[in-house]
């Protein structure tokens, strides 16, 4: 019994939200290793990109909520999501047309690129910021939980209760469809396989009769999809926050860096890294040893092994050592 | 540094910002010009052609490159002399400065890389000549990028005249031996069915015994009717199967005849093929 | 001769737009302008030597200006003797113990061959944590709690301020030595993620180690190397003097200290201008550039590319810490919480871009342009939405929505500015010769 309250405890408290948390890091960095390995840059503006996203999907979930329209038990903000990406679409593909394009037409080294995506970041907070401001936000309605810790204590009659949220349940059957969607796409389309062969070798791509400003157009579309999907997610499990939404490139770029830049396989692989690794640092584990172990090996203190203030340090640590034994990534960086 | 401020790296090579390695390269494919009728001449030819690239030197003097329908021309010539910059100016991929480009009885000077790809022309590159992460197959439905009809049979032929192709087809292109990979290069030039083939060194960097099964593949895709312009390193066993040879000298045309008139040609033999 | 003449021109619009501040808003504000732009520009000159003379990506400026703040009050607060006492030297036993733990780590993973090495270094890295934590936390909790209202830390050595500046130096320098060592060794560098990963760090550290900052409680009182204002309104010298420009003295006394400041700074800055020009037209700059321009060329002349890189890693992030040291100083305060990256990291790089990647007069040109614009757009952006919203009527949300988000128009302008620099002029306001 102790073992099964234990191990409930541990999936309330780290596998649960550690799941959810990798999931949306992996959607984001999705977004960040397709504009590496296509557009050849770190796009500092992903996490205000994301923001922008939820930004727009939280106009449409007030003004669906308003209007009275509802998806009953779950979130108003899926309904209002398509109009989210489209919103984010627009964003970036005008911004594609109005700024990167020159450099393409350039050759501009990708360096000079991720300085353009600085300042396009610089941008992007600037509009988040001045369009809903700075403050807290939360848009979640519906039924909050799939199943509550009071109703899984009274089903199974144990101490401990597992909770899971509608959020996020949400998060990982989304990031499920959307990760095989993406794969489905880049493995099977035609188009889908321009994009890595373009992401391989351009000039090649060229001679093949491949037209890079098409790619290019379908690449920032994806991106608006992912980036937008995994602002709306991570808002929806926490809360939305535009400096929030900026610092998320941290933990991002190190869960695409550790999977292997260009890689969606790798992608995926490093926000589940760096979300595991961060949830289960910075817990306390006093609860679930404490039903683990025998009574006379039971901690006193709180078996935190960091404060959680330090998660940004984990990410960090763990990238580090990731690059050290392995430079290229868990997974090979596509042509990297 | 850089004459373009834009492509100025300041020598970074940090790759968790930027995707190092070889960005592309070729000019011309924001060209947007259209093919112009010009009949009469031999079915593909690079005429009087000038440029070099980017702002950079002239590397090109007035070279002329020409391959008739049903033939093998052959480009050989020493280290520097222009052999591929001439084949990527025929292709489109550096800007001319002066002299033109004919196929089929149309000026196609003014059409970008891609445009060429279009009107019939395959071009198999010296390096980064196939998709290294796709696999082989990939690599031939990509070659078929412009076809929007049934290319099936098209891929059957390219397995047969390459049987180990089929064998791997399944496998990452990049994992494939230095001969293989060529054979995919060349499979993915064949798949739009071009009018006329271009081959810039088939045989750099593979084994002997690799390289005469190379060139018997050539010869076989010759046979179907398929004219060949080719660059070679083994100038000699080039020009035992060429029906025309080029000699290029310092961006401009040394010597030109049939295969056999070149080797037998004193001079050509003393400078190039060894006496 | 007439890029000389195109550069004084530029500086002297910069003078003017400060001049004209003082004329239009007070001397008080100009002040401010030019003391936070000197210290702007000292960082612009530092990451300037980075990204523009070595092609260095540093992305962590944040934590290099966080950590001379940090020695700001390691040097200049009193020391707290009860925390001292209680914990002090357990605390450095426990950072002692930490640091051993990770040499032994390293050594282990040198030495060690064979299949059992992965292990031992994680045997080590373990069990050294453990023995790290058990010491630390309990020197922690000692000296936390001794008057946490007003100290709660150790405090710091009690020496002039100004000693801070060349020690927040060596500090970024220290920190800069080890991601350095360990981003620019890996086969392909990852500096940008690594410093901006150790900024985060840095900052994280300065906010929960209470016994070393006092974290977000902030440390307050940092002396000053200038007098005080009070202290000169009651000197009866000052006052006289104040009196003969025509001054009252409190405005005299804060005017005042204001200007010494800039002093200090000015100075400050045009040592370290000076020193940067004479280095980068010695043979060490004519190679750190042949370095930049052609890699491959001068590692085959036998330079060893990644210890220079690493040195001039060092130098530009050790200008940082200085440039911070000197920022907490001014403010008389470290507030951890008020370090971003928007304004400490990558503002410094609009400062560089625009003002002119490669060279060092036009970084310090970015510098007190950009952050001139920093400052101003707030009040132009209000002023602008004040005219938006004239039409309107009070109470109305719109208006209400403009007026308050006028605020971060300057986030706006600053991206803006950098991207219309960098398509028309992507060489900056004062090119690389």
């Amino acid at each position: 019994m102790d073992f099964l309250n234990g191990l409930v405890a541990f999936l309330n408290f780290v596998f649960v939200p550690g799941l959810a948390y990798g999931a949306q890091l992996a959607i984001g960095a999705l977004g960040v290793t397709l504009i590496y390995g296509i557009l050849r840059f770190s796009n500092f503006a992903h996490g205000d990109t994301m923001a922008f996203g939820t930004m727009v999907t939280i106009a449409f979930t007030y003004l669906f909520q308003n209007l009275g329209l509802s998806l009953g038990p779950l979130p108003t903000a899926l309904l209002a999501l398509p109009f989210g990406i489209a919103g984010t679409a627009l964003l970036l593909l005008g911004t594609d047309r109005l700024i990167y394009k020159f450099y393409r037409q350039q050759k501009a080294a990708p360096v000079i690129l991720v300085i353009v995506s600085m300042g396009v970041m610089f941008v992007m907070n600037g509009i988040v910021r001045f369009l809903i401001g700075t403050e807290d936000r939360s848009f979640l309605d519906g039924e909050r939980f799939i199943i509550s810790a009071r109703a899984f204590k009274e089903m199974t009659g144990l101490q401990e209760g597992l909770a899971i949220r509608t959020s996020q349940g949400l998060t990982v059957l989304t990031a499920v469809v959307v990760v095989a969607l993406l794969f489905w796409f880049l493995n099977k389309t035609r188009t889908g396989k321009s994009m890595r062969a373009f992401s391989d070798n351009e000039d090649l791509a060229l001679l093949s009769g491949i037209n890079p400003e098409r790619v290019v157009m379908v690449t920032w579309l994806i991106v608006a999809c992912l980036a937008t999907i995994a602002g709306v997610l991570y808002g929806l499990d926490k809360s939305f926050k535009p400096f929030t939404y900026f610092q998320l490139l941290l933990p991002i770029f190190a869960s695409a860096i550790v999977g292997g830049l260009g890689n969606p396989l790798g992608a995926i692989a490093g926000g589940f890294v760096i979300a595991f690794s961060e949830v289960t640092i910075t817990y306390a584990w006093k609860k679930v040893l404490g039903y683990w172990l025998p009574e006379s090996l039971a901690p006193d203190s709180l078996v935190q092994l960091m404060s959680t203030d330090y998660k940004f340090a984990v990410s960090f640590a763990i990238l580090i050592i990731v690059l050290l034994f392995r430079p290229t990534g868990l997974f090979k960086g596509q042509s990297v | 540094m850089s004459d373009n401020p834009y492509q100025d790296t300041r020598g970074n090579k940090d790759a968790s910002i930027a995707k190092q390695g070889a960005r592309g390269t070729s000019e011309g494919g924001d060209r947007e010009g259209r093919a112009t009728p010009a009949p009469s001449g031999p079915f593909l030819i690079g005429e009087n052609m000038t440029g070099g690239y980017g702002k950079g030197p002239d590397i090109l003097h007035g070279c002329t490159i020409a391959v008739e329908k049903g033939e093998i021309a052959v480009i050989v010539g020493p280290n520097g002399a222009g052999k591929s910059t001439a084949m990527k100016a025929v292709f489109g991929m550096l800007n001319l400065r002066g002299g033109s480009v004919r196929l089929d009885g149309e000026d196609i000077t003014a059409l970008s890389p891609q445009d060429r790809v279009v009107k019939g022309m395959g071009f198999v590159p010296q390096n980064n000549n196939i998709f290294t992460s796709l696999t082989v197959e990939e690599n031939l439905e990509m070659g078929a990028f412009i076809r929007r009809d049934d290319f099936r049979d098209t891929m059957t032929q390219i397995y047969d005249l390459f049987p180990i192709l089929k064998e791997k087809r399944f496998q990452a292109a990049g994992e494939l031996s230095g001969g293989q990979r060529q054979q995919v290069a060349v499979g993915r030039a064949l798949m739009t069915q071009p009018k006329v083939l271009m081959l810039d060194e088939p045989t750099a960097g593979v084994s002997p015994i690799v390289m005469d099964e190379l060139f018997d593949r050539i010869i076989e895709v010759a046979r179907t009717g398929i004219p060949i312009l080719m660059v070679e390193q083994n100038a000699r066993q080039a020009l035992e199967i060429a029906d025309h040879g080029y000699v290029l000298v310092q961006g401009s045309n040394g010597h030109t005849g049939t295969g056999k008139e070149l080797l037998a040609n004193p001079e050509v033999r003393a400078s190039f093929l060894g006496g | 001769m007439t890029v000389n003449i195109r550069n004084i021109a530029l500086f002297s619009i910069v003078g003017l737009l400060i001049v004209g501040t003082g004329l239009v808003q007070g001397w008080n504000s100009a002040l401010l302008i030019l003391n936070m732009g000197l210290i702007s520009a000292i960082m612009a000159l530092g990451v300037n030597l980075q990204w523009g003379f070595a092609g260095l990506f540093n992305i962590g400026v944040m934590g290099f200006v966080a950590l001379g703040g940090l020695a700001s009050v390691l040097i200049s607060m009193p020391p707290t003797g009860e925390a001292w006492s209680g914990g002090g030297l357990r605390v450095l036993l426990g950072l002692a113990l930490g640091a051993g733990t990770i040499a032994a780590a390293i050594l282990t993973q040198k030495r060690m061959q064979g299949r059992a090495r992965n292990w031992a270094t994680l045997a080590v890295l373990v069990g050294g944590f453990f023995l790290f934590r058990f010491v630390f936390d309990s020197a922690v909790g000692a000296i936390e709690s001794v008057d946490p209202a007003s100290t709660g830390y150790l405090g710091g050595l009690n020496l002039p301020v100004l000693i801070a500046w060349p020690v927040g130096g060596l500090f970024a320098a220290g920190a800069a030595w080890v991601i350095g060592k360990t981003a620019l060794g890996l086969r392909s560098d990852y500096l940008a993620i690594a410093t901006l990963g150790i900024a985060e760090i840095i900052i994280a550290v300065l906010k929960n180690e209470d016994w070393l900052s006092r974290g977000v409680k902030n440390v307050i009182g940092i002396p000053r190397p200038v007098p005080y204002e009070v202290d000169l309104q009651q000197d009866a010298g000052f006052i006289e003097r104040a009196a003969s420009f025509g001054l009252d003295p409190t405005t005299a006394s804060t005017l005042y200290v204001k200007f010494l400041y800039g002093i200090l700074f000015a100075i400050v800055l045009i040592i370290l201008l000076w020193l940067a020009q004479k280095a980068l037209n010695s043979p060490w700059g004519r190679m750190m550039r042949a370095i930049r321009d052609n890699e491959t060329a001068a590692e085959a002349m036998g330079k060893d590319v990644t210890a220079r890189h690493l040195q001039i890693f060092i130098l530009g992030s050790a200008i940082c810490g200085i440039a911070g040291a000197m920022m907490t100083t001014l403010d008389g305060q470290l507030t951890p919480g008020t370090y971003q990256p928007l304004r400490f990291t990558f503002l410094v790089w609009v400062m560089v871009i625009v003002g002119g990647s490669g060279n060092n007069f036009g970084a310090v040109l970015g510098g007190f342009l950009i952050w001139f614009l920093w400052i101003q757009v707030e009040p132009a952006g209000r002023a602008l939405m004040d005219l938006v919203t004239s039409g309107m009527s009070d109470g109305y949300w719109l208006k209400d929505h403009l007026q308050a988000s006028a605020a971060h128009m300057r986030l706006l302008t600053m991206g803006v500015v950098l991207l219309l620099v960098l398509r028309f002029s992507p060489r900056g306001l004062i090119p690389e010769k």
